[in-house]
């Protein structure tokens, strides 16, 4: 696809949607519609030829794009430089753009160690339920005039605004990366999950996938090496395959049957009931769960230790999410605030 | 307005009657914070200790509809704390409880009252810190750390506030409870977190901060580098970011920088050289070993004029202590400064500090320049003299135009310290009408009265004419004690 700026059109398009008051479902690669409550408008908004990268210079750490770019082009661009998106992100299919990863906020193996998706955005460039075109944010590591906006958008699924551009924090790429692998009880993986976080080891992910613990050490090839001399275990060859699988959801575990949930929670929860069942990621605060188990005993487990639980690929009605009352009011405000029409993915996110 | 006896009563009530101050006398100590040019004696100060405390002295106010302007402890640089005319202060001062250390989960749970440095002092007993680090982190509260999402020399490498903060408990001006965040690294639902932290106390009120603690790193190491011209210490910088070094801290100091701080702490930096750059490198002993060489051989390429390792701990201490000290020192040889904080891209830096020098020239007044240049968040010092008519009005035309220079060239009118009271004028040059228009909307979806911190922040169309500036008078600082980077 070749670059070109289609703001305008694309304001035109929203501008006519208001006035007709037909909501839009924005679609840019199509890779995640999955994700979230199913999308009841009719009229669709496409973003993937809204494409290119606008500003890439490696030394600033920063590039900027436009939405509909391809997440595949841009992680080739940046490995040319030696640098990366260091929040991981999966695709989850080859069409993958930019402003679908930021709309679904969602991160890989790496986010327990260097952050998240919005913790790498910097600035972002939309337009509102308006029509309006805004720019928020920049692209500076260190910004504080107004709203942080920008991480706001992220993981909105784009009930805010239509996502135009975006300008994200990269980091260089590790100077080598290596992977161990322990072959340890659920128990055993968990614990020594948090013994290893508690010391400076230059970890860059850890997870367990019912077998074996895998961990994986990213800097100075002399660093990682003393670092691996020292922690013992055996060295994985198919370690980079393994957390590509992992990030991508392809390993075998999530083949079994059944909803998929996804559980954000304190690394030393223990759920006895859940753990022995669960892919384990980012050091014990993310685990996976294949089950057919009922949504209510699911929300009610993790929500008692602090946690947060989502149906994250489902078959069932049970794609909502559980918010507190009061959160639910407020976040239907800022919904308003920025869409007073609801013109933008209505049905995504409740509200 | 003055409030009314009945109204001082129902304060005293919810919160004891040595918790509500009217007294002017005792008054005095919240009319600003540590930006003093600009001063509002408030009517009343209420000091809850408890979260329903908060919660019921909000309803209060929202049924009555009395302003209210949260304060931690009073450290903040842009007036964000000053009182507003009609309303109360809310002082979290006595919410300074650490409510939980969790080794294993490595968070801190604390009342937002509790101090910046105390975190790390708490942690370390388990070998675990908390990153962020304000200058002030000796005085300020993790409350106004999660208003300003303050930052700190380390946020190159660590992140600032909101990259470290897990979850906060936000009372709306309703009296709500909110959880924003959770145990884990997301929640579900718009990212609340993220939006409260650095908000300037215009969306609610912080009453519980759960951070996220890091492991001590074993080994550190600082280096000093020299350069015959502020251009070449510029682009040594960017070329040690561009080349793949992710240091714990980049900073770079110009030659005035460097001789009034020789000349207050003896840090030993080079009298003669136009810039040094300091540089941290943390990690294993093997990378930080191969991070020094990769750097010596950047620098060297940079036509570094010396190169100085710091040999232990208390010569690492005296090269920061130089930098750390730069303001005080510069308070010595001005009369008075005011100091900016905008950030830049870093491609940018050495052109930018040209353009600011030909601009102190034409002002006819002297610049001096210590700065986080790693992370381009310029802190240039404008010199002045307050008692000659016209010279701050001079120092404040420089400043303003330094501030729209950062936003043409892609950056921002504040880095670290906040909008406040007292960059409104700049946030008209920041944002179109639209954008700021957003903003207010996006501020009623939490207080559609508006009177959390009204006049902060964001400016309405009507104040964005209004200026404002940190005024520093005969190195006076509030809270001199502290540092400031």
């Amino acid at each position: 696809m070749s670059a070109q700026d289609l703001s305008l059109p694309l304001q035109q398009q929203i501008i006519d949607a208001v006035n007709n008051q037909r909501p839009l479902r924005i679609i840019g690669g199509n890779s995640k519609d999955f994700y979230g409550g199913a999308c009841t408008a009719e009229d669709t908004l496409l973003t993937s030829a809204h494409c290119g990268v606008i500003d890439y210079q490696p030394s600033e750490l920063v590039i900027t794009a436009r939405s509909g770019t391809s997440l595949a082009a841009i992680n080739q661009l940046l490995a040319e430089q030696r640098q990366m998106l260091a929040f991981e992100p999966p695709h989850f299919g080859p069409g993958a753009t930019l402003g679908g990863t930021i709309a679904c906020g969602l991160s890989g193996p790496r986010r327990a160690f260097a952050g998240s998706a919005r913790d790498f955005v910097l600035g972002c460039k939309i337009i509102n339920g308006n029509g309006e075109i805004l720019s928020f944010g920049g692209q500076v590591m260190k910004n504080v005039a107004g709203f942080d906006v920008s991480r706001l958008m992220t993981g909105a699924l784009g009930t805010l605004g239509l996502l135009l551009e975006i300008s994200l924090r990269v980091l260089p790429m590790p100077e080598t990366e290596l992977t161990l692998a322990y072959p340890l009880s659920t128990d055993s993986a968990l614990q020594q999950m948090l013994t290893l976080a508690q010391k400076p080891w230059p970890l860059s992910a850890m997870a367990y996938d019912g077998q074996y613990l895998r961990i994986r050490l990213s800097g100075a090839e002399t660093a990682v090496l003393a670092a691996a001399r020292q922690l013992g275990g055996d060295i994985d060859g198919e370690g980079d395959q393994f957390w590509l699988q992992l990030r991508e959801q392809q390993l075998g575990y999530f083949q079994h049957s059944g909803d998929l949930w996804r559980l954000s929670l304190a690394p030393a929860a223990r759920l006895p009931a859940l753990d022995p069942h669960c892919l384990i990621d980012w050091g014990g605060a993310l685990r996976w769960l294949k089950t057919d188990t009922a949504a209510a005993s699911i929300h009610d487990s993790i929500g008692a230790c602090g946690g947060h639980a989502l149906c994250f690929k489902g078959t069932g009605p049970n794609r909502s999410l559980r918010l507190a009352p009061a959160l639910q009011a407020i976040q239907q405000q800022l919904r308003l605030a920025f869409d007073p029409q609801r013109i933008f993915n209505p049905g995504r996110l409740p509200f | 307005m003055s409030f009314t006896p009945h109204f001082i009563r129902q304060c005293q009530a919810l919160v004891g009657m040595d918790n509500v101050i009217a007294d002017p006398a005792r008054l005095r100590v919240y009319e600003c914070d540590a930006l003093s040019a600009y001063r509002q004696l408030p009517e009343l100060v209420v000091l809850p200790e408890t979260t329903e405390q908060v919660q019921a002295i909000l309803q209060l106010c929202a049924a009555q509809q009395v302003p209210v302007v949260a304060r931690g402890a009073g450290t903040g640089l842009a007036g964000g704390a000053m009182p507003v005319s009609g309303g109360i202060v809310l002082g979290l001062s006595k919410m300074q409880q650490i409510l939980a250390l969790d080794p294993l989960n490595r968070t801190a749970t604390l009342q937002p009252g509790v101090r910046n440095l105390a975190i790390s002092e708490a942690a370390r007993a388990y070998g675990l810190y908390y990153a962020p680090d304000p200058s002030s982190q000796i005085a300020c509260s993790i409350g106004g750390n999660i208003a300003e999402n303050a930052g700190g020399v380390h946020c190159l490498k660590y992140g600032l506030t909101v990259h470290n903060v897990l979850q906060i408990k936000l009372v709306t001006m309703d009296g709500t409870l909110l959880t924003l965040g959770g145990s884990g690294l997301d929640s579900p639902g718009y990212d609340l977190l993220a939006l409260a932290i650095g908000s300037e106390g215009l969306l609610g009120v912080v009453v519980e901060i759960s951070v996220r603690l890091l492991p001590l790193q074993p080994v550190t190491q600082v280096l000093l580098a020299a350069f015959s011209s502020i251009e070449q210490a510029g682009a040594a910088v960017a070329a040690i970011i561009a080349d793949g070094l992710l240091p714990a801290g980049l900073e770079l100091m110009d030659n005035a920088a460097i001789r009034a701080t020789e000349a207050f702490v003896n840090a030993g930096y080079p009298l003669e050289a136009a810039a040094i750059v300091l540089c941290e490198l943390d990690g294993l002993a093997e990378q930080v070993s191969a991070d020094m060489q990769r750097l010596q051989a950047l620098l060297q390429a940079h036509q570094a004029s010396e190169i100085r390792i710091a040999s232990d701990a208390s010569q690492r201490q005296r090269f920061w202590a130089g930098r750390k000290s730069a303001f005080p020192a510069v308070g010595r040889i001005a009369s008075d400064y005011y100091c900016m904080d905008g950030t830049i891209p870093r491609k940018h830096l050495a052109s930018v500090l040209q353009q600011i020098s030909a601009m102190a020239d034409r002002f006819q007044l002297q610049v001096v320049n210590v700065f986080h240049a790693g992370d381009g968040n310029l802190h240039p010092l404008i010199l002045y003299d307050g008692s000659q008519a016209g010279d701050f009005a001079k120092a404040e035309a420089l400043g303003a135009e330094i501030l729209e220079l950062c936003v043409a060239v892609g950056g921002t009118i504040t880095g670290e310290h906040g909008v406040g009271i007292e960059k409104l004028g700049q946030m008209c040059v920041q944002f179109q009408a639209a954008e700021l228009q957003q903003f207010l909307r996006l501020k009623r979806a939490f207080d559609p009265q508006g009177l959390l911190n009204p006049g902060k922040a964001i400016p309405t169309p009507h104040r964005c004419a209004e200026l404002g500036r940190m005024h520093v008078h005969h190195g006076q600082l509030p809270h001199p004690q502290l540092e400031r980077f």
